[in-house]
């Protein structure tokens, strides 16, 4: 669809997912669409899901409080615990699964992302350690494959009714 | 209980059991003097291995060996590449967003 990189490992022996995407935008814009709530709610969530942010305090030791919402309304619970920010370069936050009062599913998985800019362009690693491989395939399971079927004409509608303000 | 490829992998000693068996099938006894377990332990997970399909066993003499199921390792390949397609998605939304708010900040 585009040539901007994007490329995705997984190392079993370390527990840990490597991503590693750019994207076509300076680095601070990237970095507010991934600690801003109000741009995060608009792509974190893979459609039909949609993200919901109830709480996002984006500082050491604040946290983000969201859930993943499914067209029939069910929702998923998720906490974002932030323990290190280095702006424009780099934060780190300790997932949890959540139920809807906030109280966390432990273990969860530890998250690293790092930002650099080259060229125009942004690059964002990002690398996801889980205690539990099994933990990662309830990432999956919990309604994710809606989005691998679905189209993306929820998205267009959000992203024509932006563009229009 | 779930017994499946990932209830498989969760933990070290069975991951390391896999790396062992992947390279020549082996007894138990054989895998067991690998650890600083009890041989009991390590029959309890390689019945678990069992259960969950990733390992076989064959009768040769008096003795068992254990070999690993490639076939059935491949499925978490096939499930990584689920979760890459989720991350597809998501950046791909991603794209969209960042390329409306450009539009809007010119």
């Amino acid at each position: 669809m585009n040539d901007l990189l994007f490329d995705f490992t997984l190392d079993k022996t370390k527990k840990t997912v490597y991503i590693n995407r750019e994207f076509d935008a300076d680095l601070s814009l990237v970095w507010d669409a991934f600690t801003k709530k109000e741009i995060l709610d608009q792509w974190w969530a893979p459609k039909p899901l949609a993200s919901k942010t109830k709480v996002m305090n984006f500082k050491v030791g604040g946290r983000r409080f969201y859930a993943m919402v499914s067209p029939e309304g069910q929702e998923r619970w998720s906490i974002q615990k932030y323990t290190s920010i280095s702006p424009k370069t780099n934060f780190k936050f300790l997932n949890a699964f959540a139920d809807k009062d906030e109280n966390p599913e432990l273990p969860g998985s530890e998250w690293d992302l790092s930002f650099s800019e080259e060229n125009g362009k942004t690059k964002v690693s990002i690398s996801i350690y889980n205690e539990s491989l099994e933990r990662m395939e309830k990432m999956i399971e919990w309604g994710f494959k809606e989005a691998l079927t679905i189209t993306l004409k929820s998205l267009e509608d959000l992203l024509a009714t932006l563009s229009g303000k | 209980m779930r017994r499946d490829i990932f209830h498989a992998i969760a933990d070290p000693t069975r991951r390391a059991i896999i790396t062992l068996i992947a390279v020549q099938a082996m007894t138990p006894n054989a895998i067991a003097d690998n650890f600083h377990t009890t041989r009991q332990s390590v029959s309890k997970h390689l019945r678990i291995l069992t259960e969950c399909q990733l390992v076989k066993q064959e009768q040769k003499g008096r003795e068992i060996y254990y070999s690993l199921e490639i076939e059935k390792m491949k499925e978490i390949d096939k499930w990584m590449d689920q979760f890459r397609k989720i991350w597809e998605t998501r950046f791909n939304q991603l794209d969209k967003v960042l390329s409306t708010i450009k539009k809007q900040k010119k």
